[in-house]
């Protein structure tokens, strides 16, 4: 079979579910795709308390007082769970250390969902801030009830309820409590506890995780070792659509140590009783093996092109005024960014286990429950029998390989009852089949009129899928190499006001006269899916490049011009202190060197970030040295303030990575970034010399999402500090290297 | 007659030697007469008197002539010098030929760069060591050495004198170069543009004048000259720079398309990447017109000693090898170098590393440096590893000599040459005091 | 027949490793002897996240068979300190909370240590060199920059330093 008949027979397959798909009413539709997602119980309570309204199902109090706080969202990397820790504390009032902390895990905390989209302290940030705050009150009323006092007289302090000398542990003033203890829903009631009170919102607690990870503490889920742990090595196809040829599993499972090859279909791996054996019978295995076929990539040269061909829905997202075809101050331009890795530092890994009929699986996925239900739907097992457990990985940045392996784990421990099998993917395993942040294209026509306002916007940004998360067994890679394969549910668009790619694709600014269209893709011919920030790292640079332009024919300073069309004020500060603490414009103009400019609203719902940045082009060897970046975000009453700049900083260097590097490298035959050599990121020499980051904190205001704010502003920032460094558009991703030779 | 007297005698050999030495001085007079100072220009030229297409050619010929390679030192600004040349006289720092007035050439004239490029000759009149190939760049046309003035004058200007060379006494005496010059450049001498009507005449032109790879592939004698024949193979920095002259006729041999892919994107499908010395050569050629390399492998095709190169090549299928017959020590000495390949190689050079298996890398039984007769090339290799490179081609191999002694080097090398790439060994005791070598003289 | 043994002296202690001769040292630290400081990151000594000191110098634990480890002196993070009592370089990287997902730290702390037993108060850009071996992805580069800056210019104690 050719290359090409497999690709056709994958699009037949696909176009077949496609039609079934479409015959099903969209919320079924959409129901498939969002398997494993809470139910929205009561819209009216704060966060996640709108699904789980529940208080025990985030605080639970023993009888001996020991505290226990439940989160659906988990600890990625990002320091949530010490700030979570701050939140439950600071209401309950207690030291940080008083509280066991457990986040995403089937058995026994809230549905969240997934931890994503920077929603974790808004939304599980906030139902603890309310949760904890009516725990507080009720630990009060329990106390109040049984020295028969008004409960306002009650103080809570360190772990007691405290009143006129006499003091009880909080598991009493529970047991005080009667009834249903804990066990009640929610109640609309503001928490308690003013802003200017708090003790431990707002201050930067040290990290609870840190002291582990930097002294070889057990930390991540590949630093579990349960007795009877096994190791399991997948083989996994070198192209997807590649079809098993030959093998010999025989052989294989003589090896030493092996205790079982498991083929099913095009599905291959091997569980062997120590991890280097394990290791070499892949080798062994892979040598014995041989595939046939695959999907045929696009030419890589014209890979654009060919997306902009593919089938699309056109789905307009703002449409206000009249947009104007021609214009005396008009400009037009096309911006490009290629596939790029997640590249998570640590290939994924995950451990399962089935015994007693249930199946345990330790994963570092976003989304436990989701995954739950993929799994149970891939094993063919009840969901209330299986149970997912987050454990840290490393780094994911998004959708990884970690909901992938930890398929692998659910099939491996089927094959081996009993016994806990671990399985770690290669690093090329993880760059090949990883979901990648999808290539996009965005077109922009804008134009100033004369007293130098916008006066005409269009926009469009065509991109394939941010979201193959699952919910659905098909999402999953081993789902299709079985003998029986489940195919993934259609891909769909995510919905404005978040949007997929077309996250921030509608300015902030004032623009009367507007159209904005999301192009979307639901075939692509890579795997894609959500990467920090989705579409608003193209976005914010497609637009804050052309803010720069447009501000050039109006003849004004790029950032007067852009605080010219901002009514927020909010987003005027963060602007207004990125520039005076840059000291912009900056140094008079130098050859090769520029200063750049950027602001964005995360969805022009969350955390406000502007960013100036100032550098230097090498002409003769393209490199580009960030001498300074100068950062301003204002995300809402800041919960531990240290926590926002590490992922802001991170964010930065991350973006530069990205924005001047990254380039997914593939041929017709496949995907060819199998290790960093042929995926290069941002290293030691590449650092910017300098960054700042200044925080506008918003006492008492909503808690707004952070994590992913900076991509987009350091993005365009970048791309219009090297305008003035070259005189060139910068709009073809990555931006470095050959193309800024001179 | 009677023979003379003693004194007659020492007197008449005083007389001669002194007339020697009264003939040496005259001659060394008019060579040694220093070279005189060619104005510097005031005020600086401006860069903006090139067209286009004379920097166009200018970058063209710079990068041919890898000016960049040795005039930037590590982690230092293109073009301002400071890199060490080790060379068999000591060490000599390569100068800023950037536009910087006072540190660079901002000041020289297109004569005084001209005279440089064809005489060794700086523009205050000091003679230059030949570690700057000048006997090669005489070959140069006035319009590619003009392009090449033009050029360099348009890059950023640096501040930065050379450092003080560190040469074996008494090779630190310029004047010493004019004899050396004497013997070996010979100005000028160049192929015509004209005359350049074949791939193979152009290739002539680039090989012997820009690109100067006898420089490093002819090796030295004893006077630093280069040694005639040419491309009988060399050494430089610390690297075998190996014969050109028999590539037909190697265990693993070249064909054209293959030379072409290796210079023109630092990596052959068939043979693997470039390493060393010849990172930076090829990552410059992959910057010129496709056409010029192929011009450069056409001439090389003319310098084979074994047979023409053939145009090109189905790829090799890979086989297992028959490894030769072996004592049970040198077995043993295979099977610990299995052993340490298994853990220390295999994860890219195993035969079903996804280097191999999806990024369509060869076999290291198609490396030079392991089928070579000398095991200096796989020696440093596995010592250094191969620094990372992005463009043109993916390249990074780590360094080992931290991690395996001398004897464990040697059993890698016994276990690829025989398991590998079906060679006979190389002696053992040899590979073990290279490899100790090596390490004394990092 | 005996399992082969490897000696080799991990964290000053010495031990026989039963691992395969040809098993990278990464295998034998984590599932022999329990360290969960190394991590595998790529395999290929690209990335960083598995360094080692061997005998002074800093390798890459994922390249490194047992067999060439005999008679050699093995350290790993776990050497340093403690959550209790951290070195000098964990001490630092805990004041500046210098990681994100934390995958990529004990690498760097190693390589860092041993730049630091090496050139006890390297400049700026011999930091940058020397730490060019070692990635992360999360972009925490500014604190561990920072961190091991504040070593660089405080000087190993002497009781930090490890036996070359």
């Amino acid at each position: 079979m050719t290359p090409h008949e497999t690709g056709r027979r994958a699009f037949v397959r696909d176009g077949a579910l496609l039609l079934a798909f479409s015959l099903l009413a969209p919320t079924a539709r959409a129901a498939f795709n969002a398997m494993g997602l809470p139910q929205v119980v009561d819209a009216t309570l704060p966060g996640s308390l709108k699904s789980t309204p529940w208080l025990d199902a985030w605080i639970r109090i023993a009888a001996d007082g020991a505290i226990t706080v439940c989160s659906g969202k988990v600890e990625l990397g990002t320091g949530v769970r010490t700030a979570m820790i701050q939140i439950a504390a600071e209401q309950l009032e207690v030291a940080p250390g008083a509280i066991t902390f457990i986040a995403g895990d089937t058995g026994v905390t809230p549905n969240e969902g997934y931890t994503a989209g920077s929603h974790t302290i808004a939304d599980s940030g906030t139902a603890l801030l309310h949760a904890a705050g009516q725990v507080a009150g009720l630990l009060k009323l329990g106390a109040a009830t049984r020295w028969r006092i008004a409960p306002d007289a009650v103080t809570l302090r360190d772990g007691r309820a405290l009143a006129d000398g006499r003091s009880m542990h909080y598991g009493e003033a529970v047991a005080s409590l009667g009834g249903a203890g804990l066990h009640r829903m929610a109640g609309h009631d503001a928490p308690a506890k003013a802003p200017a009170a708090y003790r431990l919102i707002g201050q930067p607690l040290a990290r609870v995780d840190i002291p582990a990870k930097v002294t070889g503490g057990a930390s991540y889920v590949q630093d579990m070792r349960p007795a009877g742990m096994v190791h399991a090595r997948v083989l996994r196809p070198p192209r997807r659509g590649a079809l098993l040829a030959a093998t010999d599993t025989a052989a294989i499972a003589r090896l030493p140590g092996v205790l079982k090859v498991v083929r099913d279909g095009n599905y291959l791996a091997v569980i062997a009783d120590d991890e280097w054996r394990a290791i070499e019978a892949m080798r062994a295995l892979a040598a014995v093996t041989r595939w046939q076929g695959g999907d045929v990539l696009p030419d890589p040269a014209t890979l654009h092109q060919h997306l902009l061909a593919l089938p699309r829905q056109d789905i307009p997202i703002r449409d206000s005024g009249t947009v104007q075809a021609a214009s005396p101050r008009q400009l037009n331009a096309r911006f490009t960014k290629p596939f790029i890795l997640h590249g998570s530092i640590g290939p994924s890994c995950a451990l399962g286990v089935l015994e007693n009929g249930v199946l345990t699986v330790w994963t570092h996925t976003q989304g436990v429950f989701p995954l739950r239900q993929a799994l149970a739907e891939l094993v063919g097992m009840d969901p209330a029998q299986v149970r997912c457990i987050h454990t840290e990985g490393s780094g994911c940045y998004g959708q990884n390989g970690a909901d992938d392996v930890a398929a692998d784990a659910a099939l491996l421990a089927r094959a081996l009852p009993g016994r806990p099998v671990r399985v770690q993917l290669m690093r090329d395993q993880e760059n090949l089949w990883e979901p990648y942040g999808p290539a996009m294209v965005t077109e922009v026509t804008a134009s100033v009129d004369a007293a130098g306002k916008i006066d005409s916007w269009e926009y469009g940004v065509f991109s394939g899928s941010h979201n193959e998360r699952p919910g659905n067994a098909g999402k999953l890679v081993p789902a299709w190499l079985l003998a029986h394969p489940i195919a993934p549910s259609p891909s769909q668009p995510m919905a404005q006001p978040e949007g997929g790619g077309d996250r921030n694709g509608i300015p902030l600014y004032t623009l009367p006269n507007a159209r904005v269209v999301n192009h979307f893709m639901p075939h692509y011919p890579l795997r894609t899916s959500a990467m920090r920030s989705l579409g608003a790292h193209l976005n914010v640079l497609s637009i804050e490049h052309t803010m720069d332009g447009l501000a050039r024919l109006a003849r004004i300073d790029p950032v007067q011009f852009r605080l010219n069309h901002l009514d927020d004020p909010r987003a005027a500060a963060v602007v207004r202190l990125a520039a005076a603490r840059f000291g912009w414009p900056g140094q008079p103009k130098r050859r090769h060197h520029g200063a750049g400019f950027a602001f964005a609203q995360y969805k022009n719902l969350m955390g406000y970030v502007a960013i100036a940045v100032e550098l230097a082009v090498q002409p003769d060897t393209g490199a580009v040295d960030i001498l300074r970046v100068v950062a301003a975000a204002d995300c809402g009453q800041i919960v531990n303030p240290d926590g926002v700049r590490n992922q802001l900083e991170g964010a930065i260097v991350q973006s530069a990575s990205w924005t001047l590097y990254e380039q997914l490298q593939f041929d017709q035959g496949g995907v060819k970034s199998t290790d960093w050599t042929s995926y290069p990121i941002l290293r030691f020499s590449s650092l910017p010399r300098r960054v700042e980051v200044h925080l506008i904190d918003q006492p008492g205001a909503p808690f707004l999402g952070v994590a992913e704010a900076a991509q987009g502003p350091m993005a365009g920032a970048l791309a219009n500090a090297l305008f003035a460094a070259t005189g060139t558009p910068q709009r073809e991703l990555p931006l470095a290297g050959h193309k800024l030779r001179a | 007659m009677s023979p003379p007297p003693r004194s007659a005698r020492r007197l008449l050999h005083k007389r001669l030697l002194l007339a020697a030495g009264g003939v040496a001085l005259a001659a060394a007079a008019a060579l040694f007469w220093p070279h005189s100072a060619i104005a510097p220009l005031y005020p600086a030229t401006p860069a903006a008197a090139a067209d286009p297409a004379t920097l166009a050619r200018g970058a063209r010929v710079v990068a041919l002539g890898d000016c960049m390679v040795c005039h930037t030192a590590a982690n230092g600004q293109p073009y301002a010098g400071g890199l060490p040349l080790q060379t068999p006289f000591g060490t000599i720092y390569s100068t800023n030929i950037t536009p910087d007035r006072a540190t660079g050439i901002g000041a020289w004239s297109p004569a005084a760069f001209e005279r440089a490029m064809r005489h060794g000759v700086a523009r205050d009149g000091h003679l230059l060591y030949p570690a700057f190939p000048y006997i090669h760049y005489t070959r140069m046309s006035d319009a590619d050495i003009h392009a090449a003035y033009a050029y360099l004058q348009t890059r950023a200007p640096v501040a930065a004198p050379a450092p003080v060379n560190d040469l074996i006494p008494p090779l630190g005496w310029r004047p010493l170069l004019a004899v050396w010059n004497l013997l070996f450049l010979r100005p000028g001498n160049r192929i015509a543009d004209a005359a350049q009507t074949t791939p193979a005449l152009r290739g002539q032109y680039l090989v012997d004048s820009m690109g100067h790879c006898a420089s490093c592939h002819s090796g030295l004698n004893l006077l630093g000259g280069e040694r005639s024949p040419a491309f009988g193979g060399g050494h430089i920095d610390g690297w075998d720079a190996p014969a050109l002259t028999g590539l037909s006729a190697l265990p693993v041999p070249w064909t054209q398309a293959e030379l072409v892919d290796y210079l023109h994107g630092g990596l052959s499908p068939a043979h693997g990447a470039a390493k060393g010395p010849m990172q930076p050569v090829t990552a410059h050629l992959a910057e010129v017109p496709v056409d010029e390399v192929r011009a450069i492998v056409a001439h090389l095709n003319t310098l084979q000693t074994s047979g023409a190169l053939a145009a090109s090549a189905p790829p090799a299928q890979r086989q297992a090898p028959t490894p030769p017959a072996a004592s049970a020590a040198a077995q043993a000495l295979r099977q610990r170098g299995a052993t340490l390949f298994e853990g220390a190689c295999a994860s890219c050079h195993g035969a079903s590393a996804p280097l191999n298996a999806i990024n369509g890398r060869p076999g290291l039984d198609r490396s030079r440096a392991l089928t070579d007769a000398s095991p200096h090339n796989f020696l440093r290799t596995v010592h250094d590893g191969v620094a990372r490179a992005s463009a043109p081609a993916a390249i990074y191999m780590p360094p080992f000599a931290e991690v395996l002694s001398d004897a464990d080097i040697a059993a890698l090398a016994a276990y690829a040459r025989a398991d590998l790439a079906g060679l006979p060994a190389w002696d053992g005791g040899a590979v073990v005091r290279a490899s100790a070598a090596m390490r004394t003289a990092n | 027949m005996t399992t082969p043994s490897t000696s080799v002296n991990v964290n000053g202690r010495a031990q026989q490793l039963k691992s395969a001769p040809a098993s990278p040292l990464l295998y034998a630290l984590r599932n022999e002897l329990h360290l969960n400081g190394a991590k595998f990151g790529c395999g290929m000594g690209q990335c960083g996240a598995c360094t080692v000191i061997v005998d002074g110098k800093a390798v890459y634990a994922c390249l490194t068979p047992v067999a060439a480890m005999a008679g050699r002196q093995v350290r790993t993070i776990e050497s340093l300190g403690s959550a209790q009592q951290p070195g000098p370089l964990q001490a630092a990287f805990i004041k500046h909370q210098a990681a994100q997902c934390g995958y990529c730290i004990a690498g760097m702390i190693m390589r860092a240590q041993a730049l630091l037993e090496k050139i006890p108060h390297p400049d700026e850009a011999q930091i940058r060199a020397h730490m060019e071996a070692n990635l992360c992805r999360c972009g925490t580069h500014m604190r561990i920059f920072a961190a091991i800056g504040e070593v660089a210019r405080a000087g190993l104690p002497a009781a930090a330093r490890g036996a070359a």
